[in-house]
């Protein structure tokens, strides 16, 4: 295992869930594909996000080749691309709006867009752009660790690990040690996308994993209700909602109050963590 | 070109991680990491076990049709007045190409795993042939992805592997070519691994594939080899000639002259319609480093590293990326890379065809056109080595199209 870390000072990230904890709640952590429908509707739908009570936001960048996602992320990626979507792009918006945001940033990316760009411009830009964390769906610790992690740590970005169902105890603790602000565990061995019901096991697998982490463990893949919401809250320290949010923006793309929409529902499904 | 050098043994094996010095390794979503670990530790443990070889070889000799003859091309030779060429006859493997050795090899390695069911990508359709032959020869499910273009190009092939019990599920994304299908079968991976094996069908993807996939077609090498000695008088030819997708018939061929100064290998890559990005797949030419399904390897993509779409009048060979040992022996002057382009593809489809008769795959017929190119330059008493990976009957629609135009 890698040595112990030099203290650093306390992420955005690490302080937003230190907040919600505080408040004895789960951090709501929503995601889009950044620039679906298109990079100008983005910057009202992210302010939606924040509005309807993101803690952190999940920022997809758009990828020709998603291996890991399901139909509807994959085709508003795809919308994303033919609206002149990319990282450049978006490291753009999160520059311009990040502060403003005032919510903590994570991109959500392939590793192909990040290592076309070169490892270390890529981080000194997304520094620079204001990304408090990077996890990159198919870059897992064992190469993550020595090929984008000590660029990203140089300069104060969080990296972000998954760990899946399938995960054994070994990768459970090597994503563990290796991830700063939290772990996402992935609640069904599946692609993302949006599922009836939450496998009846899912609170004694989070538990496995929450053994085995000292950081805040955020659950995702297959949520969209809020009664999904309250249920997974009563476990993790995090709810991610993808899929849900991406159909809402498929559906909706076109009319003029998507954003409003938009806050609606992520105020729905975030009313259940308010208590 | 570098200069060539012996290569050390320990070169030739990936490191833990697969790795072949910084090409390679293993880039997939965490979900997967598990079930790659154990597909490692399986394969691992039964390629060194007698009784799964045995079975294999049995297999191989007996229901596929291995050794496969070498031919020498007297009538190609004299056509084009140099060196003497031979084929590698995969073409005459069951289900027409060398794709049936993998497919057969992982197959039953799935079944020694306890799976019952089979994925596969597919882009001419005769790996997904050869997987859905394998899977039926056991008795397990079969589903081929295949890309709707493909499907179109290569309607025979599906109806094929439907004959053989497997369905063909159509994917509709991006180009809707290979590398779509090899997404589409990722997922289905992700979701079904307990009780599924995806059989990849070349030499890239994440580790421990593209070793495993080289390790079942080394047999083409290892065969021409001997073979070489008893027609031609020599162990080994001058040129080794082969065409390069994935490049699972290159490796599988050129495994048995790596690190053999002497022998000059050449991978032929597609040439399509010309050398603008997007109407090739010469990853050599024009490729840069990337990561995709699962390997660090040379991609076809723009500068913000999306991924761009390919061209080629075959469809085996009309994928973005190659296999990531490929790159790391061409960087360490072992393998030469070319391309030939639709145009001469069909040529040399012709030329066979005419003065041999014989019908090229019209992936190996890129490997054909490179030999018209090269053998002409070379002398009487020297010898080519060419891998005549598969046979044409899938293509004659796909070339009569192309000679009506």
């Amino acid at each position: 295992m890698s040595p112990r870390r030099k203290r650093r000072p306390r992420s955005a990230i690490a302080a937003a869930f230190s907040r919600c904890s505080k408040r004895k709640r789960s951090a709501f952590i929503p995601f889009l594909v950044a620039g679906d429908p298109s990079l100008e509707a983005t910057p009202d739908l992210l302010r939606a996000l924040v509005a309807g009570g993101a803690d952190v936001i999940e920022l997809g960048v758009a990828f020709s080749d998603p291996i890991a996602d399901g139909p509807t992320i994959q085709r508003g990626s795809h919308r994303a691309l033919a609206g002149g979507s990319s990282l450049s792009a978006v490291l753009g918006l999160i520059e311009r709006h990040r502060e403003e945001l005032g919510v903590p940033i994570v991109l959500f990316t392939y590793y192909n867009p990040v290592h076309a760009r070169g490892v270390e411009t890529f981080a000194a830009q997304a520094a620079d752009s204001g990304v408090d964390g990077v996890l990159c769906v198919d870059l897992p610790p064992d190469e993550g660790l020595r090929e984008l992690q000590p660029a990203l740590e140089e300069r104060g970005v969080d990296s972000i690990y998954l760990i899946a169902a399938t995960s054994t105890r070994e990768r459970i603790d090597r994503a563990a040690a290796a991830s700063n602000g939290f772990v996402y565990y992935t609640a069904r061995s599946d692609v993302t996308g949006e599922r009836e019901d939450l496998i009846p096991t899912l609170a004694r697998e989070v538990k496995r994993v929450r053994r085995r982490v000292r950081l805040p463990v955020a659950v995702g893949f297959g949520i969209s209700t809020p009664q999904q919401v309250e249920e997974v809250a009563k476990v993790a320290h995090g709810v991610v909602v993808g899929s849900a949010l991406v159909r809402l923006v498929e559906e909706n793309g076109a009319e003029p109050d998507l954003a409003a929409r938009l806050e609606r529902r992520v105020g729905e499904l975030t009313a259940p963590l308010r208590g | 070109m570098k200069v060539r050098k012996p290569l050390s043994a320990a070169a030739m094996e990936p490191d833990e991680g697969g790795r072949y010095g910084v090409y390679g390794g293993r880039y997939a979503p965490e979900t997967l990491m598990a079930p790659l670990e154990e597909l490692s530790r399986a394969y691992d443990r039964l390629r060194r076990k007698r009784t799964f070889q045995r079975r294999l070889n049995h297999l191989l000799e007996h229901y596929v049709g291995r050794p496969t003859p070498l031919y020498f091309a007297e009538r190609l030779t004299e056509h084009l007045g140099g060196a003497r060429i031979y084929l590698k006859r995969e073409d005459l493997l069951h289900t027409g190409a060398h794709k049936i050795n993998n497919a057969l090899g992982q197959v039953l390695l799935a079944k020694e795993m306890g799976k019952t069911r089979i994925i596969a990508e597919t882009g001419a359709g005769q790996h997904g042939v050869a997987t859905a032959t394998a899977a039926a020869l056991l008795g397990l499910d079969c589903v081929v992805y295949m890309g709707e273009e493909d499907m179109r190009r290569q309607r025979l092939n599906v109806y094929r592997m439907q004959l053989l019990g497997a369905e063909v599920a159509p994917v509709d994304a991006g180009s809707q070519t290979l590398k779509d299908a090899i997404n589409e079968a990722f997922r289905d991976w992700v979701a079904s691994f307990a009780d599924t094996h995806y059989v990849l069908g070349t030499v890239t993807g994440p580790e421990p594939y593209p070793r495993m996939v080289r390790r079942f077609h080394s047999v083409i090498g290892a065969e021409a080899r001997r073979q070489l000695r008893r027609l031609a008088g020599t162990p080994a030819p001058d040129v080794a000639v082969a065409c390069v997708g994935g490049g699972s018939n290159a490796m599988g061929l050129f495994s048995a002259f790596l690190g053999q100064p002497d022998v000059l290998l050449v991978g032929v890559e597609a040439g399509g319609r010309g050398p603008e990005l997007g109407d090739h797949a010469a990853r050599f030419s024009g490729g840069t480093l990337g990561v995709l399904h699962g390997a660090r390897t040379l991609v076809l993509q723009d500068e913000e590293g999306q991924v761009v779409g390919t061209h080629s009048v075959s469809a085996g060979l009309d994928y973005p990326a190659v296999g990531p040992e490929h790159v790391f022996l061409h960087e360490q002057g072992q393998i030469e890379f070319t391309s030939a382009t639709d145009q001469e593809a069909i040529e040399g489809f012709h030329l066979l065809s005419a003065t041999e008769g014989i019908l090229p795959a019209l992936e190996s017929a890129h490997a054909i056109a490179e030999v018209t190119r090269r053998a002409p330059e070379m002398e009487p008493d020297q010898v080519i080595l060419v891998n005549l990976s598969g046979r044409g009957d899938k293509d004659v629609e796909s070339v009569l199209e192309y000679d009506a135009k």
